[in-house]
């Protein structure tokens, strides 16, 4: 029997996705478990894995749009291996297995070439590259909803283009990928909402950013002296997260104008305590949100961020889980980043940068200690916070890491 | 005996098919049919035959009204009904003995008897003189069509309550005829006898004619065939049907109204069933749906392996071409290869006059699935080569997609619909969109620039009307 593959629900918001790459091919045999394609959305990408064991067919090309419930792929179990042809109609294959390879290339160009009439007008009018542009017409052809797909997403791209002042790239020979020299493909869905995202946020904030540091030792001892009791009773760890959540918590009770956002003349500020928790996967940055930290103790803050890494690298991430958080974290020390300036995750008008701790000689009453030493960035939207209330926030922030005694501490 | 690689069950369009590809593909096939001809239901009962009495019946309406418009008087016309017939059967022999050459031609041999899957791999043929024989098969396809479904109130007695196998060989015209059910095979066998003299009334279960077709081209027809002389009932329910002396008396309630219809004959034509009787299909296992169709996976797989099944046995429209295409991809599957059927673009064709043709989404399927699409129409009272011929009725209508322009369907309403509309089918095989349709060179004068005007009409610039 074959079962179907069908795309599997990531979000209730998300209706539709792009497979982005098949990693196996029609007539390829698949065990239980192998991944077959990656889908992805404009919020998260997954790896869609086969059901059961059996010999592959696909149904659509890479790079087609499809909606939830589609069925992509099926599996047919009763065949052990790719189908044989048929002896009577082997003979006109091997005859022309010889010439088989080359050929492939040149039919397919002959294929690009053999454009329907309405195509054929866009091609021209729109100066479209046919190669660059994946067909979903019988064969693989070009239909005429393709090349204005083209055209259109080509618009977009060159009035963007424009505004930077970037020129357009105009040799076609250039739009290709030219030997090992340098690699050109398409950015996936995610990569171009996230590109998006960034650039909207510099285009209308008034980003700034404030440092400082703090002194580790403090949690570093208390994690320490609590780590076994704590993994004990909430069955996983405790780490750096939670602590500067709830750090950033009273840092952002001390100055409410960080935890808000400006929409259009107003100002609005939130009485709520939404953490987004950025979380760097293979396929791009996620910002899942913790809700109402404020209201969790440690273990259920560190529970929520342990889920979330775990969703995220499953690509299991629904779209709300990563909507409408208040202020954000972002741990760039997890890759050795000493210092940095985050950019803000609009609406939002702040974000906390935590940092790699480092071992350095401090002047700690008058004599040099070496202390562990994270440096701590503030990028806020000065349209809505002024200096002094970002530097502020940044100085609780400091003090409640250095002095743990000052949060609530639960476990 | 060598067992085969695949016995087919049934030699309709489907099964004769799927044997003449097996053959092709170098696959020991046989086929099993229960009857003394090939070529099931469409062949001997079906789809040919109707039509050799609607060309029939067409050619003399032809000559009784319309050739004295072209000045072509013809005295005493009238209807010779023995031979007319008898060209009828003469057609169906020339096409169940071409079927036989065909088996011949391709190395499929034939078992002429009633196919019973035993077990697995085991099909017996007992034959109608009794004789019996067990053959040995890798793979089975059920092929076994379908029958026409009676009302339980008023089952088929060959006579007065008939089905459309009676209706195609009525000695002499009823001088009434009451058909139920306005679909396909109503609407053609009654113009048949129209034409040839009934009085034909149709009750119709439904507010509309020829369900599944596009409504507009479908009143369209209905008034057509009402100035033809035939007469329309719609939501009327039939409940009741007497016989009297041969004579038929219908009772039918339309509203709140109680109906009374007097026939010499009763041609119930409400839809077929799957017909699987005596196949023995359930007996060893095979599952069937709710309607007694034989259920498949998109391979044409039944539930025990090594058998399949293709055509009006198994879900989809009852139509011979479905049938086919399924039955070529079904063997081409058992024999390895990547068979397929594009569901999506299954033309269906009323044989009346004019013909009606639709082939994809109707306006109202394309509104209901929320699609945001163009419409394109065009009458043939504006194209040249229906003036020249004195046959204008109808038009051509387009459904396409608002963004991609890509066809979701189309259309037809003429004489020559049936032929017309293969052209969009194509077009839309290959994903193509009105526009593709529209830039493609016609030749003039001709009834399908009529199909590349409405192609025009979707983008609001067809030629020779008004573009609204």
């Amino acid at each position: 029997m074959s079962i179907e593959v069908k795309i599997p629900a990531v979000g209730e918001s998300i209706s539709s996705g792009v497979v982005s790459v098949w990693h196996k091919k029609s007539g390829d045999h698949v065990d239980a478990g192998d991944a077959l394609f990656t889908l992805e959305t404009d919020k998260v990408s997954t790896e869609i894995v086969a059901e059961k064991a059996g010999v592959l067919e696909t149904l659509v090309p890479e790079g087609q749009e499809v909606k939830i419930g589609e069925v992509v792929a099926t599996i047919d179990d009763s065949k052990a291996a790719p189908a044989k042809p048929a002896p009577a109609e082997k003979k006109t294959a091997s005859a022309s297995d010889e010439t088989k390879k080359p050929a492939a290339p040149r039919e397919r160009a002959a294929g690009a070439q053999a454009l329907s009439p309405a195509v054929r007008r866009i091609v021209d009018e729109e100066h479209i590259d046919t190669a660059s542009v994946g067909g979903m017409g019988k064969g693989g052809r070009l239909t005429k909803g393709d090349v204005l797909a083209a055209a259109e997403n080509r618009g977009a791209k060159q009035t963007g283009d424009g505004e930077s002042g970037a020129p357009p790239v105009k040799d076609q020979k250039d739009r290709q990928s030219a030997g090992d020299r340098f690699t050109r493909k398409r950015m996936s869905p995610l990569r171009r909402k996230i590109a998006a995202q960034l650039v909207m946020a510099q285009h209308t904030a008034a980003i700034l950013t404030t440092f400082n540091e703090c002194d580790m030792r403090a949690v570093q001892e208390l994690r320490a002296k609590s780590q076994e009791a704590f993994t004990k009773k909430n069955g996983l760890k405790l780490g750096f997260m939670s602590f500067f959540i709830k750090a950033a918590i009273e840092g952002l009770r001390a100055v409410p104008t960080l935890n808000s956002r400006i929409e259009d003349e107003d100002f609005i500020e939130n009485h709520f305590y939404d953490i987004g928790v950025a979380v760097g996967t293979e396929r791009g940055l996620v910002v899942p949100v913790v809700r109402d930290a404020d209201k969790k103790s440690f273990a259920g803050l560190e529970r929520d961020i342990a889920d979330y890494a775990a969703k995220a690298r499953e690509g299991k991430l629904k779209i709300e889980d990563l909507q409408g958080g208040t202020f954000t974290i972002s741990n760039g020390g997890v890759y050795g980043s000493l210092l940095s300036t985050p950019i803000l995750n609009p609406p939002q008008s702040g974000i906390l940068g935590m940092h790699k701790i480092m071992d350095r000689p401090m002047a700690v009453g008058g004599k040099i200690d070496i202390r562990p030493m994270m440096y701590l960035a503030l990028s806020y939207d000065h349209r809505a916070v002024d200096g002094k209330e970002a530097v502020t926030f940044l100085i609780k922030v400091k003090e409640c890491i250095e002095d743990p005694s000052k949060l609530p501490l639960d476990f | 005996m060598d067992k085969f690689d695949v016995v087919i069950i049934g030699s309709g369009p489907g099964g004769y098919i799927a044997a003449i590809r097996a053959g092709q593909l170098g696959l020991k096939t046989t086929i099993v049919e229960k009857d003394k001809e090939l070529g099931g239901t469409c062949l001997n009962i079906g789809c040919i035959p109707s039509k050799a009495l609607l060309t029939s019946s067409d050619h003399f309406m032809f000559a009784k009204k319309e050739a004295q418009k072209h000045g072509i008087m013809i005295d005493n016309v009238h209807v010779d009904l023995t031979k007319m017939l008898q060209r009828k059967d003469k057609v169906v022999k020339t096409l169940t003995g071409g079927v036989r050459a065909l088996m011949k031609t391709n190395k499929v041999t034939t078992f002429e008897g009633l196919g019973t899957i035993t077990a697995p791999g085991k099909v017996s043929v007992q034959s109608s003189n009794g004789g019996k024989q067990e053959i040995e098969t890798k793979n089975i396809v059920i092929a076994t069509g379908s029958v026409p479904m009676e009302l339980p109130f008023a089952k088929f007695d060959g006579k007065t309550i008939v089905s459309s196998t009676e209706a195609l060989c009525f000695t002499e015209p009823p001088p009434k005829l009451l058909v139920i059910g306005a679909g396909a095979i109503g609407l053609e066998l009654g113009s048949v006898w129209s034409r040839l003299g009934s009085e034909v009334t149709f009750l119709e279960f439904l507010p509309r004619i020829a369900v599944g077709f596009d409504l507009e081209l479908s009143n369209q027809l209905q008034r057509a065939l009402t100035a033809q002389g035939m007469t329309f009932h719609l939501e009327a329910k039939v409940t009741a049907i007497k016989i009297d002396n041969g004579r038929a008396t219908a009772t039918a309630t339309k509203g709140n109204e109680e109906l009374k219809f007097d026939a010499d004959k009763v041609l119930v034509s409400v839809g077929r069933r799957a017909f699987s009787d005596g196949l023995g299909a359930e007996k060893i296992g095979v599952a069937l749906d709710e309607r007694k169709r034989v259920k498949i996976d998109n391979h044409f797989r039944t539930n025990v392996e090594g058998i399949y099944a293709i055509g009006d046995v198994v879900a989809g429209p009852m139509l011979a071409h479905k049938a086919e295409d399924e039955g070529i991809a079904c063997v081409e599957i058992i024999a390895g290869k990547s068979g397929h059927v594009n569901y999506d673009v299954i033309p269906g064709i009323i044989y009346t006059n004019p013909e009606l043709a639709g082939v994809g989404l109707t306006e109202e399927q394309a509104k209901e699935k929320g699609i945001d699409f163009r419409i394109g129409k065009f009458p043939f009272r504006a194209n040249g080569r229906a003036i020249a011929n004195e046959d204008v009725e109808g038009m051509v209508k387009f459904v396409a997609d608002a963004k991609t322009d890509r066809i979701l369907g189309a259309h037809i309403l003429q004489h020559a619909a049936s032929e017309l509309i293969a052209e969009a089918a194509s077009v839309m095989e290959f994903g193509g969109s009105s526009e593709d349709l529209g830039r493609t060179c016609h030749s003039h004068p001709t009834l399908s620039e009529a199909v590349k005007e409405a192609a025009l009409a979707v983008e609001k610039r067809a030629l020779h009307i008004v573009n609204r």
